[in-house]
């Protein structure tokens, strides 16, 4: 399992567009994946999972990725958060 | 025969059949079903069509509005697409013997529940988008589509009232005329009327009913006037004055590719005021000849946050590209307290009109501004591109400006982004100020461009959003002329040109007077462009 943390940098935290991003990219893969943010626990693969989490700008959210292809799923991830969040 | 008033919001007669667009007017019902795989089936063909529907509207979307109006129904699909939202339909369907409309209609309202409960503003308002694209699906269902099936012929559209994305729907050329029951002639149906040339009427009140549907009626724009059902004295009248109306429009037509020249020669630029991509084609399909105002605004007004340098290159870049060879110049940002954006984080101000606005508000956030002078001039690149700034009073301020033009240019130098070095650049006059130091003022910019609303306003003290006063309002005040007639010469005596994007550049009245003045450039709306164009070919300055 791959895991790892990024602090939302954006003003608006998760909102609808990021999420939308977010989504279509973990489709992308066959890992499982899914975001937490305190006890709350999102499918990144689901986009109203992602959106209910409410992640707001400062919000430490934790990524998980299990899965044949969890080290690319990982990475690509990380790089679209830091793009758009 | 029924005759219903409203307000009429743009002129003409029409005459066609009534399509009454009522999004989701079917009742769900609670009828438990018999055959629960035949409903999943039946749920999953509906999910696919308003899937399908929802491509063809972000496709719709993105050509006429760009990305940031498009995105939402990006989002719509992803919701579609959603597991848990599907799981929940086919659970309620299988296990509650739920219709296939019905479970979605309860799984719509559970998942809008969780976000109307969330503790942020902005998520809230997404429950809106899942209702929204619930009731597509029960639409569908329901075989009570949102989309337009009744419109395979031109019609006149009926309906409640119209929302930005709901209008987005119709192919324009299906569509005679607008009325709707609600409304202002603010709204947006107005608007987006008045932009498009198409009549409307708005504001008819609860007569307008569903059974109106496929009856013949005469719409009138001019005298707000729904006719269902017209009898024939009516209608020959009607059809007569549509007889009229086709001929001046086919008369105006016939100016398409026709000179902007007097009878004795004068040439003036024709050009088109635009306030996103969509307005922009209606412009070029009116033959204007440049663009001598496109606001940028709406690139901010629709985002969540502010737009970054590379979606706004894009749509600056598709703009210079559709223009080709033609002028466009771009007005850099001009908002303030009382037309912002949320995340703007601005403060109200007793008296937003002499406020933190426009220029002032770029030279105030440098950082703001760069991202969109980058931007500005990467677009030049490709096509004929000038900008202009918004709200000068000072000289100072268009040296500051120009200083902030010049840092970005220094920029892209460095990263070695290419550029229009000969990029024009304007100011807009219309504080009184401006038009007094007009002199100075042309020794720093290439051109002028006359904002006649905010002028008339700051020069007789006049609020133009303040209804009660209107009856002091002189739209052709000596006041507002004299100081146009100044920046004229002043631009004039330097080697400048001047042109006028506000509302008085389109009144034929005073064509004549501008011209005199010598005014190089005219930028109207797209719908003004061709008459005015008659109007100028109609005059004979000589005499």
């Amino acid at each position: 399992m791959k895991e790892f943390t990024y602090v939302i940098t954006d003003k608006e935290g998760i909102h609808a567009r990021p999420a939308g991003v977010l989504v279509k990219k973990a489709n992308g893969f066959k890992s499982k994946l899914t975001m937490s943010l305190g006890e709350k626990t999102g499918d990144l693969k689901r986009i109203f999972s992602v959106m209910a989490l409410g992640a707001k700008e400062g919000d430490p959210v934790v990524v998980r990725a299990e899965g044949e292809d969890e080290e690319q799923a990982a990475a690509a991830l990380e790089a679209c958060l830091k793009e758009t969040l | 025969m029924r005759e219903l008033r409203g307000a009429g919001v743009f002129g003409g007669v029409v005459i066609g059949p009534v399509y009454f667009y009522a999004p989701g007017r079917c009742t769900v019902s609670e009828e438990k079903t018999e055959d629960p795989a035949g409903e999943v089936t039946r749920f999953e063909i509906a999910r696919g069509r308003a899937q399908a529907q929802l491509k063809a509207l972000y496709e719709q979307a993105l050509a006429q509005a760009g990305e940031e109006s498009a995105a939402i129904f990006d989002i719509h699909q992803l919701m579609l697409d959603d597991q848990d939202y599907i799981d929940s339909v086919h659970g309620l369907i299988t296990r509650g013997r739920d219709n296939a409309a019905r479970a979605v209609q309860k799984t719509g309202a559970r998942f809008a529940r969780t976000f109307a409960e969330m503790d942020d503003e902005y998520m809230k308002a997404r429950s809106a988008d899942v209702l929204d694209v619930s009731q597509r699906v029960i639409d569908i269902l329901c075989g009570a589509e949102g989309e337009t099936p009744g419109l395979s012929v031109p019609s006149i559209i009926v309906a409640e009232d119209l929302t930005p994305s709901q209008s987005m729907q119709f192919e324009r050329d299906k569509v005679l005329a607008f009325a709707t029951a609600k409304g202002s002639s603010c709204s947006h149906t107005a608007i987006l009327a008045r932009t498009k040339g198409v009549p409307a009427v708005v504001g008819l009140g609860r007569a307008l009913t569903p059974d109106l549907h496929g009856k013949t009626a005469v719409l009138d724009g001019e005298n707000g006037t729904l006719t269902v059902d017209p009898d024939e004295k009516t209608l020959a009248a009607a059809q007569k004055r549509l007889q009229k109306q086709q001929k001046d429009h086919a008369a105006l037509q016939a100016l398409k590719g026709t000179p902007d020249r007097t009878k004795d020669g004068r040439t003036v630029k024709l050009y088109a005021n635009v306030g996103n991509l969509e307005e922009l084609q209606d412009a070029l399909e009116q033959d204007a000849a440049g663009v001598g105002l496109f606001r940028t605004e709406f690139l901010y007004l629709q985002a969540a946050d502010y737009p970054t340098e590379e979606e706004q290159l894009a749509i600056y870049r598709r703009a210079a590209e559709m223009c080709g060879d033609r002028k466009i110049i771009f007005r850099t940002l001009d908002i303030g307290a009382d037309k912002t954006a949320p995340y703007f984080d601005l403060p109200a101000e007793e008296n937003p009109a002499m406020g933190l606005r426009a220029i002032r508000l770029c030279l105030s956030r440098p950082g703001l501004f760069q991202t969109q002078l980058r931007a500005l001039l990467r677009a030049s690149a490709y096509g004929n591109v000038s900008v202009m700034f918004p709200m000068i009073s000072s000289a100072r301020e268009v040296e500051k400006a120009l200083e902030q033009l010049e840092t970005a240019k220094e920029s892209l130098r460095k990263e070695g982004l290419a550029f229009d070095e000969k990029l024009e650049t304007g100011i807009m006059v219309e504080t009184p100020a401006a038009a007094l130091i007009a002199e100075e003022l042309a020794g720093l910019v290439d051109f002028f461009s006359v904002g006649t609303n905010d002028l008339a306003q700051y020069a007789c003290a006049l609020d133009r959003q303040n209804q009660t006063i209107q009856q002091f309002s002189d739209p052709h005040h000596p006041a507002v002329l004299r100081l146009i007639d100044m920046a004229a010469r002043a631009a004039h005596a330097k080697g400048k040109w001047i042109g006028i994007c506000g509302e008085l550049g389109a009144d034929t009245e005073l064509t004549e007077t501008f011209l005199k003045m010598g005014i190089d450039e005219l930028s109207v709306s797209a719908p003004k462009v061709l008459p005015l164009r008659g109007k100028i070919q109609s005059l004979d300055l000589s005499r």
